[in-house]
């Protein structure tokens, strides 16, 4: 490469900071160190997460109590949820990848706020530990599901009151996040890159801060009247003064329907720069692929009682938000029909990063297809409440997102610290993960398909084989995270000089210095050219054609 | 390192985003007024009026007076009258105490009655007029609780004016600290005639 070398010495933002140590870190207003403070604090949410998930499916293996009792498998469930959703998957790839990348994606030396931007964290930080402490405190463990459904939200003496408060603050810190992003990405695109310039990843984080901006007060009323209702007794969804436990619902999901857009769609934003980089050609469909962003964005958005086709609401309201619902698939197809347009004769180079964006793919489609399942009513009204919806929305989030935010680790670690992880590991982890995430979330779809509810502490005996089967994928499954983790570890730590550009991508990430220098850019750079520009590559005659 | 960054249009575009989100959050309990409402119409108009609408009255004054000194402020600054807008923004200070001692006046009065939530005189009313007043304090406290946040946004431009660091140079600061003032009056504007005046 004809880039000035980088040592492993030259730690670019990774070295001296403004404040000595630790505080050069939490008071830094460095976009870079903003995303990695998310990065390890989303990371390590993910892991509780995933030992609170690993305990559910531990108790599920047998029926009647195996290792905790009812109440605490209602603790268990209601805390992976909250954490999974609320700490890792929403703010996952947004705040922390796409702290680290949308400047640079720009052009921008840092985001528009920065001091703001230290302050969501802030927020995360707080948010994180009060749900992490409503574990400890007042009454016990929330149990209510991450949904907090009315009456039993209210009613329950368990520590509702402070996780909602939890829910209330990180939803604050997610607004703070999206707004920054929409405001740098107008006013700080450097000369040159025009909105055909954007990278995919910089328009899904566009269209993701909308949703988090638009959606999210949502939530904070919904989760303050909660609190209220607590509190104070307000009686607004209780039916004996008059008030309607539907009403919850629906606000509830006016804002958490649409953050599932929240989490996929910057996972749609990596998946579309892994692939061309790895098949060596300019995406498929460059604005085919960023309106449908939006698209996702806007349809996404109206579609949030397909919650409640079994709550009691009119035909006519089923059929209109079913249909709604079904519109939603076109823009995603879009993007997975020119996903594979795009490898399509590429030049196919299958690095992890590849890997993980390919199994994203194939688990998301399944995931969106079994979605389609639960958004036509008849279907959905059999599968309700099923395991089946729990192995539909972890094939979206966990295969979605998941994967993709996997992806990114594996994409975008060695541009960070400038250092590469063992591949052959990686390769091994990803089979492992892979084999070990079909076996678990596909036999929960059979099971709920014959008929087992979701949340349920006991089963009868014939749903055993299928239980046990699902458990060990989650062994499975957990052994491949571990392997991957300690491989991306390792490699952080003492794997070998990565250079400038170890996957030869175009975006502007990998022009500039592994690690980035602190202020990104010595000169804010001119572009004239589209991000996924590789007419120069030399391709093999026959990929040419 | 690098020259200092500062964008005015930008501070502006995230304070308008910010206002939407504040819009929305009270656009939740709106939607929940329109729906019991609907609901409850025979109910609302008796629980409606019942408020004070006197106090509602000087108070919607009250605030569009706070406005107006937050505009005037504005102005003030921008042709280097320090002194005026100083006084104009402690003025906007004022009418949000007045603002919160007329709701402290009003809440003491209705709590007194025994209508507050939770309160056993709620329980034995019609059902209706029971969310009428629950909507009521979580609306009118959602408000309240802005007016205070506004005051005290209003407390530290004034102090800034006064500093210099807010001046006719570099304002953007007291535009966007006057817009939230602004959307606090706003919000009211839709609060007043819907408990007050409509029904």
């Amino acid at each position: 490469m004809s880039t000035p070398s980088v040592t492993a010495s030259d730690r670019g933002f990774l070295g001296d900071g403004k404040y000595p140590g630790i505080f050069g870190w939490i008071l830094s207003t460095d976009h870079k160190r903003i995303g990695l403070l998310y990065l390890y604090s989303t990371m390590t949410m993910f892991i509780i997460g995933v030992i609170l998930g690993l305990l559910v499916r531990l108790e599920l293996i047998a029926p009647g109590k195996t290792i905790v009792s009812a109440d605490t498998y209602n603790a268990l469930f209601t805390l992976h949820g909250v954490i999974m959703i609320f700490l890792f998957i929403i703010p996952g790839i947004p705040a922390a990848f796409g702290n680290l990348f949308l400047p640079i994606h720009l052009g921008a030396r840092d985001v528009s706020f920065p001091r703001l931007n230290l302050f969501s964290w802030w927020l995360y930080l707080t948010g994180a530990i009060l749900a992490v402490t409503s574990l400890f405190t007042g009454g016990g463990p929330p149990d209510t599901g991450w949904t907090f459904y009315v009456p039993f939200s209210v009613q329950t003496t368990t520590n509702v009151t402070l996780a909602v408060v939890a829910v209330f603050i990180l939803g604050f810190s997610s607004i703070l996040t999206g707004l920054n992003f929409i405001v740098t990405t107008h006013r700080l695109r450097a000369p040159g890159i025009g909105w055909g310039r954007l990278t995919l990843f910089v328009w899904t984080l566009y269209a993701t801060a909308w949703v988090q901006v638009l959606a999210t007060p949502i939530l904070g009323i919904t989760v303050a009247l909660i609190f209220l209702e607590r509190v104070l007794d307000v009686g607004l969804f209780d039916p004996a003064r008059g008030g309607d436990p539907i009403m919850y619902q629906h606000l509830f999901w006016i804002y958490s329907h649409p953050a599932v857009y929240i989490m996929i769609l910057p996972g749609m934003g990596v998946i579309s720069e892994i692939i061309p980089v790895f098949a060596r050609k300019h995406i498929f469909g460059y604005w085919a692929m960023a309106l449908s962003g939006l698209a996702i964005a806007f349809a996404g958005s109206l579609v949030w009682a397909h919650h409640m086709f079994v709550s009691g609401m009119s035909d006519t309201a089923i059929l209109v938000f079913s249909f709604l619902t079904f519109i939603v698939a076109i823009p995603s197809a879009i993007k997975v029909f020119n996903w594979v347009a795009t490898l399509y004769k590429g030049s196919i180079s299958l690095e992890p990063p590849l890997l993980y964006a390919l199994s994203f793919i194939f688990l998301f489609s399944i995931g969106g297809l079994t979605g389609l399942i639960l958004g036509a009513a008849a279907t959905d009204i059999h599968v309700t409440d099923t395991d089946f919806v729990v192995g539909h929305f972890h094939y979206v989030m966990f295969g979605g997102t998941g994967m993709a935010f996997f992806g990114a680790l594996h994409y975008w670690l060695p541009k960070v610290y400038g250092r590469m992880y063992d591949k052959r590991v990686a390769t091994w982890a990803w089979g492992i993960i892979f084999v070990g995430f079909n076996l678990l979330y596909f036999s929960m779809m059979v099971l709920g398909l014959r008929g087992m509810p979701r949340r349920y502490y006991d089963y009868v005996p014939e749903f055993t084989n299928l239980n046990v089967l699902a458990t060990v994928g989650s062994w499975i499954l957990a052994f491949g995270l571990v392997v991957m983790f300690i491989n991306l570890i390792r490699g952080m730590i003492s794997g070998p000089d990565a250079g400038m550009n170890p996957w030869g991508g175009k975006t502007l990430e990998w022009t500039i210095p592994s690690p980035p220098p602190t202020e990104n850019f010595a000169e804010i750079p001119v572009v004239t050219t589209g991000p996924y520009d590789y007419s120069d590559e030399v391709l093999a005659p026959e990929a040419r054609r | 390192m690098s020259s200092e960054h500062r964008d005015d249009v930008g501070a502006r575009l995230g304070m308008w985003l910010f206002l939407y989100t504040e819009v929305l959050l009270f656009g939740g309990l709106f939607i929940l007024y329109a729906i019991y409402l609907h609901q409850f119409e025979e109910p609302f108009a008796n629980a409606a009026h019942h408020l004070n609408l006197t106090l509602g009255t000087i108070n919607t004054v009250i605030l569009l007076t706070g406005s107006y000194f937050v505009a005037m402020a504005v102005s003030a600054v921008r042709r280097n009258r320090t002194r005026l807008a100083v006084g104009l923004l402690l003025g906007g200070v004022g009418t949000g105490g007045v603002f919160l001692f007329n709701k402290y006046l009003e809440w003491s009065h209705e709590i007194h009655n025994g209508i507050y939530p939770g309160s056993p005189k709620l329980l034995d009313l019609e059902r209706g007029e029971a969310v009428f007043y629950g909507l009521y304090y979580v609306t009118l406290g959602l408000h309240g609780l802005h007016v205070l946040i506004g005051s005290t946004l209003l407390g530290i431009l004034a102090w800034w004016v006064h500093t210099g660091k807010v001046n006719s140079e570099r304002f953007v600061a007291l535009e966007n600290g006057g817009l939230y003032w602004h959307l606090v009056d706003l919000v009211w504007i839709f609060i007043f005639p819907l408990y007050y005046l409509l029904l």
